[in-house]
């Protein structure tokens, strides 16, 4: 452990959590002291941590906000919705479920790309609000879709069920307002972490590496990351790509673990986005474990405490604006730096402590 | 004339469009930030209206200064406690504080009104006129937002030319740096233009509620889009643009709602905006500004 450098005993560890809780659950599980509600929530967890880790690339290291991630996450359900009920008699469990992730997840990284190449001209205010539209589309597009599949092959419609034209004994796959029923529930608490650990290590290899150190100086001053020859638009373009395929599999992850996927307002739409950059913020941006953590924390915190239900968004709305405030007002940090509550001065402390306990 | 209706109901909707963009493009102009909270501002407007008119039965004129009066403070505080203590700090900082305030009055509301769907009693009683023999209907709803909207235009084109705090206003929008050398006072300027812009937020609110009276704790965050929208559309930071884009957004939104699909509406406008910025990021009435190192 102590050859490694700083950042990856920090994955490591991050590691070495996410295993820890994954057996504590699995214990309690199985000796029964779980609710199975709060069984049920596991790989939902898992999921919005994906997206949250997604999201957290796009914010801390890309630099950029997005409130369209809700959307990659909508296209990357739908479509593994999609692919895995077509297929659900021709192919076998297994085979399916990891090509429904390999399509869902690339589906979603295609349309970040697509709308990586205009959005990304762009910067600040103007990338947020139009990331939102993005979103806000794919949501009410898929709203208003209608797919059906028969023997003559596939049928689309954007008005109804019955302008399919759809021959007797044809099945009627993504029906409108009401999405996609009855997809084979497949993500196990097992896969939805194991998902979440790989996506780590990557996107931990990401960051550090060539590509990720560019993005970083493209984020701190583009016009000095450009003067010294960096192609800014590629890179950009793969960062906002990864975090859309992140997102997407978290997508996937979390239209195989319910039974009728729809695309509201609160499951995929602007308000769920928001919900997500809750998360970013909260563990901190640029901290991907931070991203893991304050998702499990956020999304099962309510269902314990069931009485604070009405007053749960109110209380993440005030965290969002004082934490912003905590940590970005020139004040507060002038008035933290001199009694003493920057990150630096913790640190020293604790690590004081540690000297004085040898 | 199935045609002309639309094109009728598609200008009272962006004519509250227009003024709701006003807001947006005047602290986007002055304060150079997104203020996500304003369409959420609307909302507390309405909810105002609808409280003392018909919940203690004052005369509209009256229970619509209180709601204007009202929002202005709101407007005014929001700047204060969220916003002015990060003026320096980055874009991204200020921009998710925007959306926790935003969120933050969505929740604020559910909790005090609940979350059902109140219907708005319309505060205009005139029934409207009747032309063409009984086939076009233009609602009083319809020709007073309209009028409204024109009369707060002129008046607002005027203060910002004529008088001493408008030409203050010029001024910070231009160069902030520049006009605290010559006097002018930064923060009063911009608390001044935050209060404008929530004031007109309250009779926006009340109109468009009129127009379409089903009132929740989200009927704002959506118009409240559609207005920025509307405000990148004729050019931010131009009155006369957040005029023009505001009521070409309500005309395309009607259109396609009648002609195209009613549940693919909010999906054209969002489209209108990605190609407005693709195409000519600054707007109809934009000025192109250029990055300096």
């Amino acid at each position: 452990m102590k050859n490694l450098n700083k950042s990856t005993q920090k994955l490591l560890t991050t590691i070495g959590i996410i295993i820890v809780l994954y057996l504590v659950v699995t214990i309690m599980e199985a000796t029964g002291n779980l609710s199975s509600l709060m069984g049920g929530l596991m790989v939902p967890v898992c999921a919005f941590s994906l997206v949250a880790v997604g999201l957290n690339l796009c914010v801390g290291y890309l630099g950029e906000l997005s409130l369209g991630h809700a959307g990659f996450m909508c296209v990357g359900a739908f479509t593994s919705a999609f692919f895995s009920k077509v297929f659900m008699n021709t192919i076998p469990d297994v085979p399916r479920f990891i090509l429904a992730f390999i399509i869902g997840t690339a589906m979603a990284a295609l349309f970040g790309f697509l709308i990586a190449i205009p959005v990304l001209r762009l910067s600040g205010d103007y990338l947020a609000i139009v990331t939102l539209a993005f979103g806000e589309i794919i949501k009410n597009v898929i709203n208003t879709l209608y797919v059906g599949i028969d023997g003559n092959g596939i049928h689309l419609s954007i008005k109804d069920m019955l302008s399919l034209g759809m021959e007797p004994g044809g099945q009627v796959i993504v029906n409108g307002a009401q999405g996609v029923t009855g997809t084979p529930r497949q993500s196990t608490f097992l896969i939805s972490v194991i998902l979440l650990i790989v996506v780590l290590i990557l996107t931990y290899n990401f960051v550090h590496s060539r590509t990720g150190r560019a993005v970083q100086a493209i984020r701190d001053n583009q016009i000095a990351a450009e003067t010294v020859g960096l192609p800014i638009t590629k890179y950009k373009l793969i960062a906002f790509t990864l975090s859309a395929a992140i997102a997407g599999l978290g997508g996937v992850l979390f239209a195989h673990n319910i039974s009728s996927l729809q695309a509201t307002t609160n499951t995929f739409g602007y308000n769920m986005s928001i919900m997500i950059l809750v998360y970013v913020v909260l563990g901190g941006i640029g901290n991907f474990r931070g991203s893991v953590i304050a998702t499990a924390v956020l999304y099962l915190l309510p269902e314990l405490l069931r009485g604070m239900q009405n007053y749960r968004m109110l209380i993440y709305s005030v965290v969002l604006i004082v934490l912003m405030l905590f940590n970005w007002a020139p004040g507060i940090l002038k008035w933290r730096e001199k009694h003493g509550f920057t990150a630096a001065a913790v640190t020293q402390k604790f690590g004081k402590k540690k000297k004085e306990v040898q | 004339m199935g045609f002309l209706t639309y094109l009728i109901n598609g200008l009272s909707l962006g004519s509250v469009y227009a003024i709701i963009a006003l807001g947006y493009t005047m602290v986007y102009g002055i304060a150079k930030m997104l203020n996500f909270a304003h369409g959420d501002v609307i909302m507390i407007g309405a909810y105002l209206v609808f409280m003392t008119m018909t919940g203690s039965g004052m005369p509209v004129v009256v229970s619509i200064v209180i709601s204007i009066i009202c929002c202005t403070a709101l407007g005014m505080l929001i700047e204060k406690v969220a916003y002015k203590p990060l003026r320096k700090a980055t874009n991204l900082a200020v921009l998710i504080t925007a959306i926790g305030v935003s969120y933050f009055l969505q929740n604020m509301a559910l909790l005090i009104f609940g979350s059902n769907p109140i219907s708005f009693t319309s505060v205009i009683t005139w029934q409207g006129i009747t032309l063409a023999g009984g086939q076009l209907k233009i609602t009083g709803v319809t020709i007073i937002t309209i009028i409204t909207c024109l009369i707060i235009m002129v008046a607002l084109m005027w203060f910002v030319k004529n008088t001493k705090p408008g030409q203050a206003m010029r001024a910070v929008s231009e160069d902030r740096d520049a006009a605290t050398l010559m006097g002018i006072n930064v923060n009063g300027t911009i608390s001044l233009t935050f209060a404008i812009g929530s004031g007109l937020a309250a009779i926006a609110g009340a109109l468009l509620c009129s127009s379409y009276p089903v009132l929740t704790p989200y009927t704002g965050s959506m118009p409240g889009i559609k207005a920025f929208t509307a405000a990148v559309f004729g050019g931010i930071g131009s009155i006369p643009g957040a005029l023009i884009g505001g009521l070409l957004l309500g005309i395309i939104e009607n259109l396609a709602k009648a002609y195209i699909s009613s549940q693919l509406a909010d999906a054209i406008v969002f489209a209108v905006l990605i190609i407005v910025l693709l195409v000519k990021p600054t707007g109809i009435l934009g000025k192109q500004t250029k990055e300096k190192v």
